[in-house]
């Protein structure tokens, strides 16, 4: 299957809702350029989407192992207050930058060696961090909104390169990067291979443990990256809220972008498309002023829609249903039997 | 000589004696926790405000959780303190534990938070009135445009939550009978700095790139420096091109008024003991019962107000 086949399900509901939005919000495909940068609501989806296309990026993987990582929003809350509270000691951004992928990539191997070594379920290794990491962070910061004023830190969540959003290039650069490693060596195999069946590919000679650890470090620098991105936007490490509950949203957009929690065969392309899809709804909610209380019962109904559209059973009682309209059926129970 | 010595020690201990006697009331301060930079200046104030008056002050910090209030409560009965400092984590039951510090007669005052229990079992309740604190923002808003039409976009605080209800509704009262100001949008920032900035971007796209705003009204500070961010950024002079009012008075939205990018805050003072211990001292001296309700003051600050020295008295509070 080609991978245009394989994102179809994705490009037509992120088309449909982007119609669906512009209904409300007539202006929403318009796109200005002044002063050497491109304005207009998609420029906020592309970069207001980065914190959950990166997280979504790391958790593709992860849930192709078939484990799921539960802790990147609390990782994003740390690696952010590591970052602040380097720069507000005057390390530069370099360092800071440095500083805070090796605390992602600590707390990937972490729970990656809770995982694969110790063989905790992936659900509980990685609740561990969500529940307790948060306090982490509160120590680095010592419970404050820790902010600096480093231009050159904040160029990571505000600046535009080429006329896009800084963020927006990171995650379509880590998310391009992360595809064709997969697909033009033979890890993504290898990868899908542990999700269907650990013990049968390490009997066939995959080094399932240094996998598993590899990509939960992977969804532990996607964090990272996030939690640059959302600490150098507000210029500040906000402990209690950065990266709250968005383990959730990345979850969401692997699933949007029809990928099994089981495990297997898994598409990052397919993962961003959710994304985005999830960012449209949220901007476009913003957008059509409907008052808040509307906000997530909205964005629940579209993801419900969309999801319910994307199952395999409804596809297959569509086509049951295709054939009956061509041909009436000569005996009812057949179809009440479902597909 | 060795006399002499045990003398003057018994005297040092005589006179310390005194004292203790004369200020060295003990008061228990049930905290809920940490979770915000205000609740963290609130107990930074209270330890202030307590050890300038000469008491000691025990305090236990609940971490969000009712029954180590309750526990802490109980602790302060058996230790028979003078005075318990109440910052109550829910509303409900307290009904038991505030008894047993009746029988005990002992005095709770309730800082920031109500109970729903009946008011005769805590001497009082210090807090803000927070639908006042949104008029205090409106009236200001009113003052300063005038007769000008004004197109107000406006951040709401956690949909639900009391503060957001009654700011809105104290902001509402105030602007009302005066149609040259319209709240044209509203929408919420979760009281948080990023949620304030991507909100204040769609309010932006959505009213001409921000050319057709007038003024911000945000529920806290914290959303509004996430505004200000985004203003900046869409190429607008915050505190010029769209006035800023938002509430509570933390640090950095005084260093933003110092910048001239912000332009009135409403304080919400974490100085809730205060009151507290000036009503405790009046009932200890005499029995005075306060009223039930202490009203601490909504104070109004704008850019006159010297907010760069405010920003210094406050930036070591803890927020």
């Amino acid at each position: 299957m080609s991978l245009l086949g394989r994102i179809a399900p994705q490009l037509i509901a992120l088309a449909a809702l982007v119609a669906l939005v512009s209904f409300f919000f007539p202006g929403f495909l318009s796109i200005s350029y002044h002063d050497g940068r491109l304005v207009g609501p998609v420029i906020d989806v592309l970069k207001r989407g980065a914190p959950v296309a990166l997280l979504a990026i790391g958790m593709t993987l992860v849930i192709a192992t078939r484990g799921i990582d539960l802790s990147v929003g609390t990782v994003m809350a740390i690696c952010g207050a590591v970052a602040a509270s380097a720069i507000a000691g005057g390390l530069g951004v370099g360092p800071a930058l440095l500083l805070a992928l090796g605390a992602g990539a600590l707390a990937g191997l972490w729970n990656g060696v809770l995982v694969a070594v110790v063989g905790i379920q992936p659900f509980v290794a990685t609740l561990i961090l969500m529940t307790m990491g948060r306090g982490i962070a509160q120590l680095i910061t010592e419970g404050r909104i820790l902010t600096f004023t480093d231009a050159g830190f904040a160029f990571f969540g505000s600046g535009m390169m080429l006329g896009l959003p800084v963020p927006a290039w990171m995650w379509l650069i880590a998310g391009l990067g992360t595809a064709l490693l997969m697909r033009l060596s033979a890890l993504g195999l290898l990868i899908e291979a542990i999700g269907i069946n650990r013990r049968a590919s390490a009997l066939s000679g995959v080094n399932a443990t240094v996998l598993l650890i590899a990509v939960y470090v992977a969804s532990g620098l996607c964090a990272a990256l996030a939690g640059i991105v959302v600490t150098a936007d507000i210029r500040g490490a906000d402990a209690n809220n950065a990266g709250l509950w968005l383990e959730l949203d990345a979850i969401l957009a692997v699933v949007i972008g029809g990928n099994s929690l089981l495990g297997g065969r898994f598409s990052v392309t397919a993962s961003l498309l959710g994304a985005m899809i999830i960012q449209t709804i949220d901007t476009g909610v913003l957008l059509a002023g409907f008052p808040p209380e509307y906000n997530l019962v909205i964005k629940a109904g579209l993801v419900l829609i969309i999801l319910v559209l994307q199952s395999p059973r409804i596809a297959a009682e569509w086509r049951v249903w295709r054939e009956t309209q061509r041909a009436p059926p000569p005996d009812r129970t057949r179809t009440e039997g479902g597909a | 000589m060795k006399f002499t010595t045990f003398l003057s020690g018994a005297a040092i201990l005589a006179a310390s004696a005194t004292a203790s006697f004369a200020e060295g009331e003990v008061v228990g301060f049930a905290q809920i926790g940490s979770e915000s930079g205000w609740r963290a200046a609130e107990t930074t104030l209270t330890r202030n405000q307590a050890e300038e008056r000469g008491y000691q002050l025990q305090f236990s910090d609940a971490q969000q959780r009712q029954e180590n209030q309750i526990a802490a409560i109980r602790s302060f009965i058996a230790q028979g303190v003078d005075a318990i400092l109440l910052a109550p984590v829910v509303a409900t039951g307290w009904d038991s534990v505030l008894e047993e510090a009746q029988e005990a007669e002992i005095p709770v005052v309730l800082l920031d938070r109500q109970v729903d229990s009946a008011d005769e079992l805590y001497l009082t309740a210090v807090g803000s009135n927070l639908v006042h604190e949104g008029e205090v923002a409106g009236e200001w808003l009113v003052g300063e445009v005038g007769d000008r039409d004004c197109r107000i976009v406006e951040l709401q605080g956690t949909t639900g939550s009391s503060p957001a209800i009654d700011r809105k509704t104290g902001f509402e009262n105030a602007i009302q009978g005066h149609d040259n100001l319209e709240i044209v949008r509203s929408q919420t920032g979760d009281f948080t700095r990023a949620q304030g900035k991507e909100v204040m971007e769609s309010f932006l796209q959505a009213e001409n790139g921000g050319a057709d705003i007038c003024a911000l009204y945000a529920h806290n500070d914290d959303m509004a420096v996430g505004a200000i961010q985004a203003i900046k950024e869409a190429g607008l002079a915050p505190g010029e091109d769209i006035l800023i009012v938002s509430i509570d008075g933390v640090p950095d939205i005084f260093q933003a008024m110092a910048d001239g990018e912000a332009n009135a805050t409403v304080e919400l003072t974490p100085n809730m003991a205060g009151p507290a211990f000036d009503a405790l001292e009046a009932y200890w001296a005499d029995g005075t019962a306060p009223e039930k309700f202490i009203q601490t003051e909504s104070k109004l600050y704008t850019q006159v107000d010297d907010p760069a020295g405010e920003y210094e008295a406050r930036k070591d509070l803890g927020y």
